[in-house]
């Protein structure tokens, strides 16, 4: 009895967040459309989410592209196709790995700030102050950062995309001795713009629409002081992480 | 429960009702405010006077009843027609509520900016905001860096920055010393005097409300037990008002908590 009652209270609360996602939503792509639109903010938001996360997503792809050409080449070797590394390090790159794990990063680097700002913002009554001030706090705190990232993601992903094949290309020649000239001509024969990139991209916009919001919320939501900033901060982080991952699936499965 | 005023209501609060989970803040609250008037609205701590307030502006939605604007229906409205209807309003928050991320300055101009002043209109209302709450040389200070009575006076330009016809006050003067209190009492007072707004104030300083109220309410179990002028208020013979005015630990007030502190304490052996 016990394990039904905890099990109905955890789907209650999974639908809850769900069903506040969607609402939120709809309240911010309502107030996003309606003036004022605050674009010194929004290109403030949009330096703190894309320029400010270039060195860990730099550092994050390249190393990622490195590893797989690392690793692909060891298993390749094997059946002596070594020849194929740079195919497989440039569609894996371009059309999951650079997309999902810039968006883990950045909801950890970004994410976690933005929900522990307006945590703090609601504990202590700068949302309210805000509202009392005729501003509504989602238009003013969540269209810019949920709009930032839609805008931000896809470029940090194109770097990634980048910066990763590049890693890829030092491993394989540097290291392992592959020819130069054979490794880039293969990364590129199979990796075709509309299918791989964009649809890298198309997902990276998603994330970034994904991370942001779910952080807004959680912190736009937050109750109960210090402790509760700090449950909100965490939340955000662990649900916007979970849920990248869950809509990475989905995405791919349905329209790729 | 009030008394028919001469002036037209500014504000009217019809039979608010509000209840956390199962715990009742607001059971039926009924006040008009006359246009120009001052209501005082005391009452012990953790009785909901701020969630009252909260409802008087829109923060919190009441379970039931009506928040009347200058006529208008504050629950009836769109949340974009709340909004243009907010500006009637300024609110000053306990701690103040600054927006620690900006200057004092910013903080001030705030409203202004947000409804399209040009940048030397808004420096110069900031200037005659800050001037009214006795402010110099703490522009380009941040929230962080003011003392508890700066920040609540910072708070109040930010409130008539953009020349509300209602002004609310949460505890105005809670935390500061007594010299503090009775600064922000004068600046509150200079303030109504400059701006001519209604003004609802929530305090449980009993000498604050006597000196800013024309009217003091008391709020208790989540009703209006008694409301008068302020010199008729502190003659009544209520008992739960001679407790509150007088200040005094037994009483109805404190019905359950009375008989915890008349218990002997426990030896310790």
């Amino acid at each position: 009895m016990r394990l039904f009652e905890v099990l109905g209270g955890l789907v209650l609360r999974v639908l809850e967040q769900i069903g506040r996602f969607f609402q939120m939503l709809g309240r911010t792509a309502v107030w996003a459309a309606r003036p004022p639109y605050d674009v010194p903010e929004l290109l403030r938001q949009m330096v703190r989410v894309g320029f400010d996360s270039i060195p860990v997503v730099f550092l994050t792809t390249l190393f990622t592209g490195m590893v797989m050409a690392l690793q692909t080449y060891n298993g390749f070797e094997r059946f002596h196709a070594q020849g194929w590394v740079g195919s497989v390090v440039a569609l894996s790159l371009t059309r999951e790995l650079s997309p999902v794990l810039t968006a883990l990063m950045v909801t950890g680097r970004v994410g976690s700030a933005m929900a522990a700002e307006l945590g703090t913002m609601r504990v202590t009554e700068q949302i309210d102050a805000l509202t009392s001030l005729a501003t509504e706090p989602v238009q003013y705190l969540i269209v810019p950062r949920v709009a930032a990232s839609v805008a931000m993601m896809p470029l940090l992903v194109l770097m990634g995309d980048a910066v990763g094949m590049y890693g890829g290309y030092l491993v394989a020649v540097q290291l392992l001795d592959a020819n130069p000239v054979t490794y880039v001509d293969n990364s590129f024969k199979y990796l075709t713009v509309h299918d791989d990139i964009l649809s890298g991209l198309i997902k990276a916009a998603v994330f970034g629409l994904v991370f942001s919001l779910i952080a807004c919320v959680r912190g736009y939501d937050t109750r109960g002081g210090a402790e509760g900033v700090g449950r909100s901060t965490t939340q955000a982080v662990v649900s916007g992480s979970l849920t990248v991952l869950l809509t990475d699936f989905f995405l791919t499965k349905l329209l790729f | 429960m009030s008394e028919p005023v001469p002036a037209p209501a500014k504000l009217v609060a019809e039979d608010l009702h509000k209840s956390f989970g199962d715990k009742v803040v607001l059971d039926g609250i009924s006040f008009s405010v006359a246009d120009g008037e001052s209501l005082a609205i005391v009452g012990p701590s953790g009785t909901g006077k701020s969630v009252l307030l909260k409802h008087l502006i829109g923060l919190i939605r009441p379970d039931s009843g009506r928040v009347l604007v200058g006529g208008q229906d504050l629950w009836a409205l769109s949340g974009f027609e709340q909004n243009r209807l907010r500006r009637k309003f300024g609110m000053s928050f306990q701690e103040g509520a600054l927006f620690d991320s900006m200057t004092v300055f910013e903080n001030v101009a705030f409203p202004l900016r947000r409804s399209g002043h040009s940048p030397a209109q808004v420096r110069r209302r900031v200037r005659e905001c800050l001037d009214i709450v006795h402010l110099e040389g703490v522009d380009d200070k941040r929230p962080a860096e003011l003392s508890g009575g700066m920040r609540r006076r910072v708070g109040f330009a930010r409130a008539i920055a953009h020349e509300p016809e209602i002004l609310l006050f949460d505890e105005p003067n809670t935390g500061l010393d007594p010299i503090m209190t009775d600064i922000i009492d004068e600046v509150i007072l200079e303030m109504r005097e400059k701006t001519k707004a209604t003004i609802v104030t929530i305090t449980h300083h009993m000498p604050s409300a006597r000196k800013i109220g024309d009217r003091i309410a008391m709020l208790f179990g989540g009703r209006l037990l008694f409301e008068a002028p302020p010199e008729e208020f502190l003659r009544s013979r209520d008992p739960a008002v001679r407790q509150f005015v007088e200040g005094r630990a037994e009483g109805p007030l404190t019905d359950g908590i009375g008989e915890v502190l008349r218990k002997p304490l426990p030896e310790v052996s």
